[in-house]
């Protein structure tokens, strides 16, 4: 399995990266090596085993439906790289 | 007598408990220590000396008011920068977390500072734990005391070499796929990965969350029990931690070892593409004879599937992380990139000049893994392999109480070595990752050294088994005496302070 240029292009898209023309290069050599090192998983019999997603035996971990206390809005806003009142402020979204 | 600095956890505590030390004491010849080297080692990017002083000094008033003081109080820690600290810089040695300030500790910081512990700092680490040399740090890489021009492996660079140089009593790190332990073997010092599931991550930045997992660094094995017992147990923060209580791990320190059944997985100490250098093989092969004479049954074992480790990782990983660093867009916290008209460039350019080389990899590698049309070559594919790897391990442990084998392949490599070929850098993780994929506990103690380089020798047991694990590490580093005070003697340590 072989990346193109424009298929590491749309990655980088998807994952809402910028790549410069010498990033692009070096990732391209660097992901296709890396994707056949991955080729070796084609060996490992895996027919129906079960997939792991995580070690812990548990499943639905629930608890009781309590009100808590809650960050305060300047806490939560605290970090905002932007803010305009209570709120969160972005570029505009819609045209 | 030993400078304060050099002292173990256990050993500071005995001199507090009988006042021949107090904490501001102890507090003092850490930062005299941290100012005298950490020019050279840099394990440290943020200091909390005030915040450390009031600490040490609220412990000081209890011990004047006549209180009994518990085995961690007054106890400085080396924090790695990766754990959110209230009103404290927590950065991940990320630009794109650069001004991050938290409002809330994390779940295993709170429980060191109500055991009395202070943290001093935090530690340097490659960007968002991705690495295992500390090279990929947004601020400089950490330097192994054992050699400046040398990594001091990775990703808890930082907590390692503080360890190794003496710049706290104790150390926190985390492991993903062997964070911990090869730092700590690169180091010359104790390194815990507990069981998945052990240790709350509430607070811990996330990498790749069904592997991440907190632990101990050390000077030796007993302060790795002591803060086991002291962050260890439930938190209904976190879902997948276990919700019954953890055992004492210091419950079978001492013990005799006779008739513990030990398996060398032959796949850990020679696979396709990796060769174990002579000189770390002689030092675990020599550990193991010691292991032997101090009553253990030795076998040779097989872990059939160990080999896909590394794809394996290599594909759940970057997929866990693809998705946990979507979260860093610039909206709610962190950087961004000024000037951007729409929230798509925001977006990008915050990310673009946000995230290091290693980063971006790792996200356009889980990304391409988790995209249609590839799910199932790889992210399914992997996480089915990653239930043949954690079976193979199931089975050994019906027949072994522990596994062993070297934790790194080599010694600690030169500084730039490997930085511009990732496969060389993925391929030292070898020995480790596979634990992460089964989520077992797994300790890597000092064993000895390779041309004056320390080396690892890497202890697995079943889940939930950690208590067991510590017992054969300190039977092994008793009879060993490998401790830094032989080593200092030796002559080896290169920093003076």
């Amino acid at each position: 399995m072989r990346l193109s240029r424009d298929e590491i292009a749309h990655v980088a898209l998807l994952s809402r990266l910028k790549l410069t023309e010498e990033e692009m290069a070096q990732f391209t050599g660097q992901l296709n090596a890396i994707l056949d090192h991955f080729a070796a998983l084609t060996e490992a019999d895996t027919g129906d085993i079960d997939a792991t997603t995580h070690v812990v035996p548990m499943t639905n971990v629930m608890r009781a439906d309590v009100q808590r206390p809650s960050f305060a809005p300047d806490d939560a806003l605290a970090n905002a790289p932007e803010r305009a009142g209570d709120q969160f402020k972005v570029p505009r979204v819609v045209e | 007598m030993t400078h304060l600095y050099a002292l173990t956890a256990h050993a500071a505590h005995a001199l507090l408990a009988r006042k021949e030390i107090s904490a501001r004491e102890l507090l003092d010849a850490v930062y005299a220590r941290i100012d005298a080297v950490d020019g050279a080692v840099h394990s440290y990017v943020l200091l909390m000396r005030e915040a450390a002083y009031a600490a040490a000094d609220a412990v000081d008033a209890r011990l004047a008011a006549g209180e009994a003081i518990g085995p961690l109080d007054g106890i400085p820690l080396a924090l790695k920068d990766i754990l959110c600290t209230t009103g404290v810089r927590t950065t991940c040695c990320s630009r794109i977390l650069e001004n991050f300030i938290p409002p809330y500790d994390a779940a295993v910081v709170e429980r060191l500072r109500a055991a009395g512990v202070i943290p001093v700092g935090k530690t340097n680490m490659d960007e968002f734990a991705m690495g295992s040399s500390t090279e990929n740090s947004a601020f400089g890489p950490s330097h192994n005391p054992w050699d400046l021009a040398r990594v001091p492996g990775g990703s808890s660079g930082g907590s390692a070499s503080a360890m190794g140089a003496d710049e706290a009593l104790i150390a926190i790190g985390t492991d993903t796929g062997g964070s911990i332990r090869q730092p700590a073997a690169y180091c010359g010092v104790v390194g815990l990965k507990p069981t998945y599931g052990r240790v709350s991550r509430y607070g811990l930045i996330a990498f790749a969350s069904s592997l991440d997992q907190i632990g101990p660094i050390t000077k030796d094995v007993r302060d790795a029990a002591l803060v086991m017992n002291a962050i260890a147990g439930p938190d209904p923060r976190d879902s997948t931690c276990l919700p019954e209580p953890a055992p004492d791990c210091t419950a079978l320190l001492g013990r005799d070892i006779t008739g513990m059944r030990v398996g060398v997985p032959r796949e850990l100490f020679s696979q396709e593409g990796v060769t174990v250098a002579p000189g770390v093989e002689a030092a675990v092969r020599a550990a193991i004879a010691l292991l032997e004479r101090l009553g253990a049954v030795v076998e040779e074992c097989s872990l059939p599937h160990a080999r896909f480790s590394l794809p394996t990782y290599y594909i759940i990983a970057p997929a866990e992380a693809s998705s946990n660093l979507a979260r860093y867009d610039g909206v709610e916290f962190g950087y961004r990139a000024p000037g951007a008209r729409d929230t798509v460039t925001m977006m990008t350019d915050t990310r673009d000049q946000g995230f290091g080389a290693e980063v971006k990899r790792r996200i356009m590698l889980g990304t391409y893994a988790l995209s249609s049309g590839f799910y199932d070559a790889f992210y399914l594919k992997a996480s089915q392999v990653r239930t043949l790897i954690r079976r193979d391990f199931e089975q050994a442990f019906e027949t072994f109480d522990v596994l062993v084998s070297p934790t790194a392949p080599t010694v600690a490599f030169p500084l730039g070595a490997k930085v511009d070929d990732p496969i060389q850098m993925y391929l030292n993780d070898i020995c480790t990752i596979p634990i992460n994929m089964a989520g077992i506990p797994a300790i890597s103690v000092p064993c000895g050294d390779d041309r004056g380089l320390p080396v690892g020798l890497h202890l697995m047991a079943a889940h939930w088994q950690e208590p067991k694990l510590l017992q054969v590490a300190h039977a092994y580093e008793q009879a060993a005496g490998w401790t830094r005070k032989a080593v200092e003697e030796a002559g080896r340590v290169t920093i003076a302070g």
